[in-house]
């Protein structure tokens, strides 16, 4: 009796079969923050597409005669403008597009280079295995930050360097947790199974290995693009990320944070909706993990 | 356990040799060379100029010289700053980095180690739910809207705080307090985490059981174990002070090695941007180091092999 | 509301040091309330040795985790436990660290990690003293390897500054009774002690408490799932089943004329050495009940072969068939 919690003695239990998947969506659907996490997210990315139907001024447009303007309904500057008289609302809305945008590219070049290494290596095995985990090994000390400001002094401040820059950095954590699943399903029957079938190994990585790794990487995924987004900002707000007129969260927070005595405004805002996606990002990516993980809490 | 940390020593090699690899060759291929924002000059000055920083070499063979000359200590000229070695700058601007830094990782210790003691004690209570809740918040949001908002509320609304500058002591709060929350945070949850597993233990409930008082059964018994994870993530917690100190001495103007490194990246000062991606890579590397010997230390069970 | 059934007379070696009446121990889980102990009495005395009987699950512990105070977060004790006429169960931290480890010691099951892995069994020894007795270091490391020594570990001097993982399974689980017993208690509360243990190694730590016991005339609270181990140390045996006490008594009647059908059982499966003829083991059939969903009447009715329909209806109480023996069963036999 060393537990902490006694438990009752085991009862006979009723089984009915359920999938795996129903079984993740609504034990997700029970946790409350997850779902309003989800929601908020939908709203913001909803409002991120129709950007231009849902603000009465453009975003790159300067009003002169409304510099640095507190935030005021009448003249439909929801969020006030900034110091060089623009829109804020507007570039709120056009940064979360640009910041939503790379964080869904760089995952998704994260995914596919750390899948592909990761299901290789798990699957091959062997010294292949073990050199190119050793790889990711190495590669995992290095700091990130600086080799993506490395490339992008090297390359340029392109919106498309952003994308795989940091998804290339982003990847060894996802290849690692595939090679993981793809060891360990390797050895279950059902593989051995279709490898006895004749199925070839292509075959078997997309049939079986990839259905049966989906879960893992999913959650990942929602817990890399928060990862993502956040590098971006960061080297945006250096000034190193995303050029004129195109504006990213971190430029915009950046930009607050110099008239942060004049227009507070400019600064509150886009760190409200920066930090509202990353929480809400990191919310939903807690709840799929308890949802898809069969012990419980 | 001296010839294991030599050992590891030497194993760590590979990696310096690859970040100091990817950096030189990153910076080489770069477009335009370092001359270009400067006046125009002839051609012929601009070859005695190459050759002089041996830029008309071979790559490899720049490769080879530059390594030779980063164990001499030597990492070039800086670009931007005509009169100064890398070198010099980086340790010019490395007692400020590592003041601020040190602070900021000894408070994320103290405070988190002690915010997720105080959680696991009174689980689920509402202290442990403030806690919890505020270490989510300095976990999410990324330090440099932190800084800027914490500026705002107390250095502008407030008035308590010096917005800027750095000198005195009422400076260094906020920074420290900006670069250090998102490791308080994480500390804190890693504690709290590891605590609450540790007091359900056995031997806990032996001390217990030997009618020790409850502040000893949790310091002397409980705390060993509990931090030991605390330990383990010295490492990224390192590398996190790090990498937030570039933009906390941005924002907050520190003249550190960070805002160095940041200035250097959009003037495209080479040397310097190497330099100090190299110094910090190394820095990083020894103290992952320190942390694997100083666990040997913490636990009794590990043996060095 | 059940009158307390008078608990057997306290042996003739001396006075109630423990009186443990309508102890009730209750959990509470996502699935409902769990009641881990049921309304249990006894009563131990000065140098007398009670030998705690029965299955995982059936209370046996979480009786003496809540006298120790040692339950659960989610645990709650109710009832009397009154050691030298002070119930345990209402005194505060502080006056229950005086008890613990004191007057009342115990020695859990699993040695290799109820020791701190961390700390030297060196501090782990000397703390019990200086906190308890107030002695200086120097003074309780001499009083450690005292008591190292009369555990019978080897080379204590030396041993002593070494870390729990660097001994055997059985020394550790000298070392832990050494820890019980620096503080000379009154009472040793010997949790499954041998469970963990090589077979060898059990003979050697039963031995080894039987002679402390004899030596300093400890009162011993053995629990255990083996009426084996009870026979050779015991003076009384309490058998636990599902929560409650079923029966109780002097052991050498309890081992040659059980009158409950499970002590039966238990006694009929346990190999015997003594035995001139080949008997078959027989295993009781059945599992343990769940002790969220007891069924009606008595709670061993589904592994009864006297089960009768009263037994189903009605929960027999414990009532007394001798001086000094106990039993809850409608069909006890005479």
């Amino acid at each position: 009796m060393t537990e902490a919690t006694m438990t009752s003695a085991a009862a006979p239990e009723e089984f009915v079969g359920r999938s795996l998947w129903a079984d993740a969506g609504r034990r997700l659907l029970r946790n409350r923050a997850a779902v309003a996490s989800i929601i908020l997210l939908s709203a913001i990315t909803l409002a991120a597409v129709l950007a231009p139907y849902l603000s009465p001024h453009p975003y790159d447009e300067v009003y002169w005669d409304f510099i640095a303007w507190p935030p005021d309904l009448e003249n439909g500057f929801y969020f006030g403008t900034d110091e060089n008289g623009r829109d804020l609302f507007a570039r709120t809305l056009y940064g979360a597009r640009v910041s939503l945008m790379v964080g869904l590219l760089a995952t998704l070049v994260s995914l596919v280079i750390g899948v592909l290494w990761g299901a290789s290596a798990g699957f091959i095995g062997g010294r292949v295995d073990a050199t190119m985990m050793r790889i990711v090994d190495i590669l995992y000390s290095l700091p990130f930050i600086f080799f993506v400001i490395l490339l992008t002094v090297v390359f340029g401040r392109h919106i498309v360097l952003m994308y795989v820059a940091i998804g290339a950095v982003s990847w060894l954590d996802m290849s690692r947790i595939v090679r993981g699943q793809a060891l360990s399903l390797k050895r279950k029957e059902f593989i051995e199974a279709a490898v006895a079938g004749g199925v070839g190994p292509f075959a078997i990585i997309r049939r079986h290995i990839i259905p049966n790794t989906l879960g893992p990487v999913v959650v990942y995924m929602t817990l890399t693009v928060p990862n993502v987004i956040l590098t971006e900002s960061f080297v945006s707000f250096l000034g190193m990320g995303v050029q004129e007129p195109d504006t990213s969260w971190g430029v915009l927070i950046s930009e607050g944070a110099r008239t942060m005595e004049t227009a507070w405004w400019a600064l509150v805002f886009p760190a409200i909706f920066l930090a509202l996606t990353l929480f809400c990002f990191n919310f939903i990516g807690d709840g799929l993990r308890d949802a898809l993980d069969p012990k419980d809490r | 356990m001296f010839q294991y940390a030599i050992r590891r020593l030497f194993g760590t090699l590979p990696t310096l040799l690859l970040i100091i690899a990817l950096a030189f060759f990153m910076m080489r291929l770069a477009p335009g060379g370092p001359f270009d924002k400067e006046r125009k000059v002839t051609a012929e000055v601009e070859a005695n100029l190459m050759a002089a920083y041996h830029l008309d070499e071979p790559l490899p063979m720049q490769f080879v010289r530059y390594l030779g000359n980063i164990l001499r200590g030597d990492f070039g000229p800086s670009f931007q700053y005509k009169d100064f070695t890398v070198t010099e700058l980086i340790w010019g601007g490395f007692p400020t980095s590592l003041k601020i830094g040190g602070m900021a990782i000894l408070l994320a210790a103290m405070i988190g180690l002690t915010l997720g003691t105080l959680a696991a004690l009174k689980q689920n209570s509402a202290i442990d739910y403030a806690v919890m809740a505020l270490a989510m918040t300095g976990i999410t949001i990324p330090n440099f809207v932190v800084a800027p908002v914490l500026t705002l509320v107390f250095g502008l609304w407030l008035s308590w705080l010096p917005v800027g500058g750095w000198g005195s002591w009422s400076q260094v709060i906020l920074p420290t307090v900006a670069l250090g929350l998102p490791q308080i945070a994480a500390i804190a949850r890693l504690t709290r985490g590891s605590m609450i597993e540790v007091l359900r233990s056995n031997y806990v409930r032996t001390a217990r059981a030997k009618g020790l008082p409850e502040h000893i059964a949790i310091t002397r018994h409980a705390m060993r174990a509990a931090m030991v994870p605390v330990v383990s993530y010295m490492g990224p917690a390192v590398a996190g002070i790090i990498t937030g100190s570039v933009i906390i001495e941005q924002i907050f103007s520190i003249p550190g090695i960070g805002r160095y490194f940041v200035q250097a990246a959009l003037n495209r000062d080479y040397t310097l941007v190497m330099g100090v991606t190299i110094f910090y890579g190394l820095l990083i590397i020894l103290f992952n180091l320190a942390v694997d010997l100083m666990y040997g230390l913490l636990d009794p069970r590990v043996r060095y092999d | 509301m059940p009158s307390t059934p008078r608990t057997a007379e306290t042996a003739a070696t001396g006075a109630a040091l423990l009186e443990v009446a309508g102890l009730d121990t209750v959990f509470a889980t996502p699935e409902g309330e769990v009641r881990a102990v049921n309304e249990v009495s006894f009563t131990v005395a000065e140098g007398e040795s009670l030998g705690v009987v029965g299955e995982s699950g059936s209370g046996k512990t979480q009786i003496f985790l809540s006298i120790m105070g040692l339950l659960a977060a989610n645990g709650r004790a109710s009832g009397a436990a009154r050691f030298r006429g002070r119930n345990m169960l209402e005194l505060d931290r502080a006056a229950l660290n005086q008890v613990r480890g004191n007057r009342m010691a115990m020695v859990f099951q699993d040695p290799m990690t109820s020791l701190n892995p961390y700390l030297t069994v060196r501090r782990q020894l000397t703390e019990v003293l200086v906190q308890h007795k107030g002695m200086s270091e120097g003074a309780a490391l001499a009083a450690a390897i005292a008591m190292l020594k009369q555990v019978q570990i080897p080379e204590a001097e030396r041993r002593i500054e070494m870390y729990p993982h660097e001994f055997s399974g059985g020394m550790r689980q000298r070392v832990m009774i050494a820890m019980a017993l620096l503080c000379q208690p009154e009472v040793l509360i010997a949790d499954e002690p041998t469970t963990a243990l090589d077979v060898t190694v059990q003979a050697q730590i039963l031995e080894l408490i039987g002679e402390l016991r004899r030596a300093s005339h400890t009162a011993i609270i053995l629990i255990t799932h083996d009426l084996g181990v009870v026979a050779g140390l015991c003076d009384r045996v309490m058998v636990m089943y599902a929560g409650r006490t079923v029966e109780e008594g002097p052991v050498r009647d309890i081992f040659y004329s059980p009158r409950h059908p499970y002590t039966a059982g238990l006694l009929h499966s346990l190999p015997r050495l003594d035995e001139t003829k080949a008997e078959r083991l027989v295993a009781i059939p059945g599992q343990p009940p769940n002790l969220q969903r007891l069924p009606q009447g008595c709670a061993f009715q589904d592994r009864c072969p006297r089960c009768q329909p009263l037994c189903r209806s009605e929960r027999p109480m414990l009532r007394q068939i001798e001086p000094g023996r106990t039993v809850a069963c409608h069909r006890a036999e005479s």
